[in-house]
This record gives C-alpha cells, sequence and structure tokens, in this order.
C-alpha cells in the first residue's frame, strides 16, 4: 500500500500531513510507505491512495488513484475517519 | 532553528488582504535574519500560483516556500490577526492566525514542523492562540506543551 500527501510545493504542508497520518496508521495498525510531494509530481505517479486538501483534489481531477480529502491537518480524527472510510 | 521567540510573534495585527498578512509574517523572519526577502516574495507568489491550501485547519494558515527561494535558519513566526481575513479556502477560512514557516532543507525543519505539530494538533491550544494578547502568555502556552 502506498499513500501519497500532497500540497503545492511538498515542502511543508505535505510533510505535516504525512506525519499525522502516520501516526494515525500506527493506531490503526495499518503499514504503509507513507510519502508526500508536490502537486505537479503527484501527476505522474500512481498510489493508491491520494491524501489532500479539497482545492488540490480538484487540480488533481481526473488522477487514476484514488483521491481522500482532509480539511483539518491537525485533526487527527478527521484523518482517522479518512482513512477508515477508505480501508473499510 | 528559531521557533516563535519573542521578536518573531505579534498579537492583533490589523492587516486587509491575504498577501499583507503572509508579507507581515514574513517580515518578521527577515527582520531577524531568518530568510532573505526574496522569500516573503516567493510565499506570496505560491499562494497566487497554487491556491490557499496552506490554509490547513480552521483558521490557521502556514504560508511557506522552497528553501532555495531564501532561507538562512530553519523558523516560524506568529501573527495573531485583529480581524479574520478570506484567503479562499471553502473549509477552514477566515484565518485568524497566521504562521509564516521559514522551510529549510535540514534535519530542523522536521523538528520545527514536529513542534507546530504538538502546538496545533490540540484544540486548546488553538484557542488559546486566538485569546492570548501577551508574549507572556505565549511562552506559557509553549512552556507547557514542552513539560
Amino acid at each position: 500500500m502506498k499513500i501519497l500527501c500532497v500540497c503545492g510545493l511538498g515542502q511543508g504542508t505535505s510533510l505535516i500531513l504525512r506525519m499525522n497520518v502516520d501516526n494515525v496508521l500506527r493506531q490503526l495498525g495499518i503499514q504503509a510507505d507513507v510519502d508526500n510531494t508536490d502537486v505537479s509530481s503527484a501527476s505522474s505517479e500512481r498510489p493508491d491512495l491520494i491524501i489532500t486538501s479539497n482545492e488540490l483534489a480538484e487540480s488533481l481531477s481526473g488522477h487514476p488513484s484514488k483521491i481522500v480529502i482532509v480539511n483539518n491537518y491537525f485533526d487527527l480524527n478527521e484523518i482517522k475517519e479518512a482513512l477508515e472510510s477508505h480501508f473499510n | 532553528m528559531k521557533f516563535l521567540e519573542k521578536n518573531l510573534v505579534e498579537f492583533n495585527v490589523d492587516v486587509t488582504s491575504p498577501d499583507e498578512a503572509i508579507r507581515a509574517a514574513g517580515k518578521l523572519l527577515v527582520g531577524e535574519g531568518l530568510v532573505e526577502e526574496g522569500y516573503v516574495d516567493a510565499m506570496v507568489q505560491s499562494y497566487h500560483e497554487n491556491g490557499p491550501y496552506f490554509v490547513l485547519a480552521p483558521q490557521i494558515a502556514l504560508p511557506h516556500a522552497r528553501p532555495e527561494d531564501g532561507v538562512i535558519e530553519a523558523s516560524v513566526s506568529f501573527l495573531q490577526l485583529a480581524n479574520p481575513i478570506v484567503f479562499g479556502s471553502a473549509s477552514n477560512d477566515p484565518v485568524k492566525l497566521v504562521f509564516a514557516l521559514g522551510a529549510s532543507s535540514s534535519n530542523e525543519h522536521l523538528e520545527i514542523l514536529q513542534k507546530l505539530m504538538t502546538l496545533l494538533n490540540n484544540q486548546e491550544n488553538v484557542q488559546k492562540l486566538m485569546d492570548i494578547t501577551s508574549y507572556t502568555e505565549m511562552e506559557q502556552l509553549l512552556g507547557g506543551m514542552e513539560s
């Protein structure tokens, strides 16, 4: 399972998301390869799952990977629910 | 690494646009010699090009650019806005708290983001950041976080 966290530059925002996604996956006991990148690099990658914000999800529409939207990057419960909805 | 030190924090700041908010937060980093002036332009440009995705939680914006845009030292400044500003984020507008991130390519980058997450993953801290009016209170908040 490969998960890609995506933001505009791939520097700050997506790294925060990635660290919190790692936290949640640990809680859920799910093994995954989590990485972060910017939105233009993401368009040529094929992870199982892309996690990003509402705005960037729009620019990735048509991407073959499944896209999960997270609105509050600091809300571990929201991230957990978003991931659980994908895994269940 | 400089994380929310006294000269990097301002309360009740009056700005009228996202650009002005980003520039005011960036200016604090420039003032302490942590980023070059061009980095502030790059933060504003990134907002114009990539949109408000860095409004990453309700009322919280984290403007930043790339390390190669002129970061001297890993750093975070903070502005508490007097009036909430609309950045165009469907889920998280309006913005009340602005953290400008000097994104370095060193290990300190991870450490500083970790610190920011410890602070902001806690909703009570976020509420306090809206309410406090002095750096003394900020110090208490940051001190409580480490203990």
